[in-house]
């Protein structure tokens, strides 16, 4: 899985505020088309994790390299240039623009025209936006201002503007937070779809273990800014230093939901 | 060298003053995060009062009973402010805010000339402090060393009460977090009053005390405020030592600069403040502001193209406007053009404040260095009118540029302070340097080429530019350019996140709006044939964010319409009475707490909520598309 021919490569990662180490020399890959959890419990580190791999967050040590060219530290939209979407904890959207048109700044970017004083933005690969809204399932709303939606809506409206650059990576932090239960699994299958049908790699972090067993294929489990688990759902399922911290939590779904996980 | 000393000490005698201001500014920030701007108002009610008190009934309370009690009464009508007014924009957008308080500085100012009338009065000197030490032959006023002491005793005092008393220890919390504080059963009422009371009490001081040092007059309290919003920068909004050491630095800058620079001392508390602005954005003892309340002008509606009949509707306005010197008479037409000039003005801020979320308090620097540039290419250089009007926004464009970078470092109340501040520093370059600018007695005889020499004529070419100027800045507002800067306005997160370099697009809108401004300048310099200070000054800068306001933040209509009215309002209330500041004044206030909206956008909500609802078949579509008419 993590083949020579990593799509993203992360090498002994660090960062401390003050005296506190918050992450600590955490290294993974991420091959094309693979989808990878990144779980622990809550100050384990994965936030600023995530922060320091889209360049929000600068680290104190270590490399990320993506596609072989090494990214670390550049800021969040260089990172973007080079093919990684972002979706937020808390969905990041333009509430005065209609849904299509948040696509579309994100395809004026792409397009490298934004300081184009002429053109008409409404008519600007209106298309293309209308595919990528197609896509994710929120083509109907169109022209609703985009503060109007569902929350379950304008996630899937943020991984539509995730999309508009053709990313090679998409960096999902908690895509499910907030969710009503069945959004979350269908919002999770759309991007598991996705990732499989262009060969996208991503790397998601989340609190729900239905939504992180049943999508991911490999993951990561971070615990005080270290990493201590990590591999297939099947054996991050029967670590014991997993099943320590998690106890009572994730492994529930044991029971529960092995028989239904292939669905 | 003993003269050196006398100017340090002279310097730090002046901060004394500033740094009372300041701290009331912070502490008062700190926990309602409002930007008072009548902070100069209270200040100079201060000395007002502390003349009246000292002149009137010194027998009664003596010379520093009466320092004192003017503080006090000042302090309580700052209580009924904050009762009356302030209670009711807590939760509005700091732009909002300013505005209140700057339309109740403009009562005051009207309301102390009514009483004091509008001579410079000159108060006593204080008992027993009238003489100077000798120092190596130089003269140090005995009152000047009180001053000096007293800085470091008031901080020292405001620190005891913040880390010593209960009341202190809650004030603290509520600088952190105010709800969690309202959360503990904490009086938040009382206890937004009595820090407003508190921060009124040291600015009215301030004032006070500065009676036997300086007269008293109605222009201090804008004076003061510029010089307190360049320490609250440099220091830290919020920051009590922050605004001690800025207060020290600014004075002891002020001071020296006199002696460097004679002639524009001021350029050197610029570049100290631009130096500390790149060095640490939020001041030396400032810390990093939350985000930003979300600015004006967020519609709920998104922005559409003009429909059709709206493009038909422009036309037709515009075609009624231009037959204005068929009926009118040429003082119509002087109105008519400045009316016009001014709408330009209003929509390229509307397009840096609505579009661009970035509301500025100095707008008015970029109109009057567009005006200066006009007469400097005129005077001086004797080029003709349609190279000066090419060439002359120029400078305007330059002062953008500069100016816009610093800006664009910041957000919300630290953008609107720190663009006032620059405005101030243009508008004091013009006033000092007299060689260049002819300072106070600015630049005559800027007359317009024989062609356009008719009020007609100018009135046509007036409204032929402000036509082109509002159809440009509309199309920019739909330009990929316009769509990225709103994206900067609504996320900056989200910008970033798709690759959009959210600064260099401010600073670009930034540059834009400063141009636009200065082509405004550029025509209000022909059809005035002078240029003065004031038109770079504060008053000019709160004008055009009045009329932005007035007619409505959400539309690009609202700012032309805002500017007509208003500008119709002022022309008329200059002219038929002398309590314009007054009128103004309570105009801003009740705008600013009762139509938020403005003209427009209350119209439209009107008709949105079915009040108007006869207008609503004809005008379903218009409520659509209107969003930026």
């Amino acid at each position: 899985m993590s083949g020579a021919a990593a799509l993203l490569s992360v090498d002994d990662l660090t960062k401390s505020y003050g005296g506190v180490h918050a992450v600590r020399g955490v290294s993974f890959k991420l091959a094309a088309g693979e989808i990878l959890a990144l779980i622990g419990p809550n100050g384990a580190g994965k936030s600023t994790c995530f922060d320091m791999l889209n360049g929000q967050r600068k680290p104190d040590r270590g490399r990320v390299q993506l596609l072989g060219q090494d990214i670390t530290g550049q800021p969040p939209r260089r990172v973007w240039r080079l093919g990684v979407g972002r979706t937020f904890q808390i969905t990041a959207t333009f509430p005065t623009m209609t849904v299509r048109e948040n696509v579309q700044v994100a395809l004026v970017s792409y397009a490298s025209q934004i300081f184009n004083l002429w053109r008409s933005t409404p008519d600007f690969q209106r298309d293309e936006a209308d595919r990528l809204l197609a896509l994710v399932g929120v083509e109907g709303y169109a022209e609703r201002p985009c503060g109007e939606l569902a929350y379950g809506d304008l996630k899937r409206l943020e991984l539509a503007i995730a999309l508009a650059n053709q990313p090679k990576l998409l960096l999902m932090d908690e895509p499910t937070a907030g969710m009503a239960p069945r959004d979350r699994i269908e919002l999770m299958r759309l991007t598991a779809r996705i990732a499989r049908e262009q060969s996208i790699g991503v790397l998601f972090t989340e609190h729900d273990m239905d939504v992180v067993f049943e999508h991911a294929d490999r993951i990561l489990v971070l615990n005080r800014g270290t990493l201590i688990a990590e591999g297939s759902p099947e054996d991050v399922r029967r670590d014991p230093q997993v099943r320590a911290i998690y106890l009572g939590e994730g492994l529930v779904y044991d029971a529960r939901h092995q028989e239904g996980a292939g669905t | 060298m003993s003269f050196y000393v006398v100017q340090f000490l002279s310097g730090l005698a002046s901060a004394a003053a500033l740094f009372l201001v300041a701290s009331g500014l912070s502490i008062i920030f700190g926990v309602t995060r409002i930007v008072n701007f009548a902070h100069g108002a209270f200040y100079m009610l201060g000395a007002y009062v502390a003349f009246s008190l000292t002149e009137r009934l010194s027998g009664t309370l003596g010379f520093w009973g009466g320092i004192i009690a003017a503080a006090v009464i000042v302090a309580l009508i700052g209580v009924l402010v904050e009762m009356l007014l302030l209670r009711r924009i807590y939760r509005s957008p700091e732009l909002f805010q300013l505005l209140a308080t700057f339309g109740l500085t403009l009562m005051v100012e009207d309301l102390a000339v009514l009483i004091w009338g509008p001579d410079d009065l000159l108060g006593r000197r204080a008992p027993g402090l009238r003489g100077a030490f000798d120092f190596f032959g130089q003269a140090i006023p005995t009152y000047d060393v009180l001053l000096m002491v007293l800085g470091p005793v008031v901080l020292g005092a405001l620190w005891l009460l913040f880390h010593r008393t209960r009341w202190g220890v809650l004030v603290r919390a509520a600088t952190q977090d105010r709800d969690m504080v309202a959360a503990l059963g904490v009086n938040q009422k009382w206890l937004f009053t009595s820090v407003f009371a508190l921060g009124v009490f040291l600015a009215a001081l301030g004032g006070a005390l500065q009676i036997p040092r300086d007269a008293v007059n109605h222009t201090m309290d804008l004076r003061i405020i510029v010089d307190v919003f360049v320490v609250v920068v440099i220091g830290g909004l919020g920051s009590i030592t922050g605004a001690f050491v800025a207060a020290v630095l600014v004075s002891e800058l002020n001071a020296f600069g006199i002696l460097i620079f004679p002639k524009i001392s001021i350029i050197l508390v610029f570049l100290v403040m631009a130096v500390v602005l790149i060095v640490r954005p939020w001041g030396l003892f400032g810390k990093p502001e939350a985000a930003a309340r979300q600015t004006p002008g967020l519609a709920v509606q998104p922005w559409r193209p003009l429909s059709s009949q709206a493009r038909l509707a422009f036309v037709g306005v515009l075609i009624l406007a231009a037959a204005l010197p068929l009926l009118g008479s040429n003082y119509a037409l002087i109105v008519g053009a400045e009316i016009a000039i001014f709408v330009i003005f209003a929509v390229s801020l509307h397009f840096l404040m609505s579009v661009g979320g970035m509301a500025s308090f100095g707008h008015a620097a970029y109109f009057g260095l567009g005006a200066y540039g006009v007469a400097f290419l005129a005077k001086l250089a004797g080029l003709p009118m349609i190279a000066c009007l090419l060439l002359g926004p120029l400078l305007g464009l330059f002062g953008a540029i500069v100016f816009g970078w610093f800006a664009v470092q910041l957000s919300g109340v630290y953008f609107a302070m720190l663009t006032l501040a620059f405005a101030q520093i243009v508008w004091s370059i013009a006033f000092q340097w007299v060689d260049v600018t002819g300072g106070d007695n600015g630049i005559l005889g800027v007359w317009p080429a024989a062609l356009v020499a008719t009020p007609a004529r100018f009135y046509w070419l007036a409204l032929a530019i402000t036509a082109l100027s509002v159809v440009v800045l509309r199309v920019l507002v739909f330009s990929p350019f316009g769509y990225a800067l709103r994206a900067t306005r609504d996320s900056g997160l989200r910008s970033e996140a798709i690759g959009i370099n959210s600064k260099r697009i401010q600073w670009t809108a930034f540059v834009i709006a400063g141009t636009f401004a200065a082509l405004a300048g550029a025509l209000f310099a022909y059809l005035k044939g002078s240029v003065f200070p004031d038109n770079a000054g504060i008053a000019l800068s709160v004008d055009s964010l009045v009329m932005v306001l007035l007619g409505g933040v959400e539309t690009v209509s609202g700012a032309v319409v805002g500017a007509i009215v208003y500008k119709a309002l002022s022309i008329w209330l200059v002219s038929y009475t002398e309590l314009s500041k007054l009128v103004m004044g309570a105009v801003i206030v009740l705008l600013v707490v009762m139509f938020p909206k403005g003209i427009v956008g209350t119209f439209d909500s009107l008709i949105e909520s079915g009040r108007l609802s006869f207008l609503k078949r004809g005008s379903s579509r218009a409520t659509q598309t209107e969003g930026a008419e």
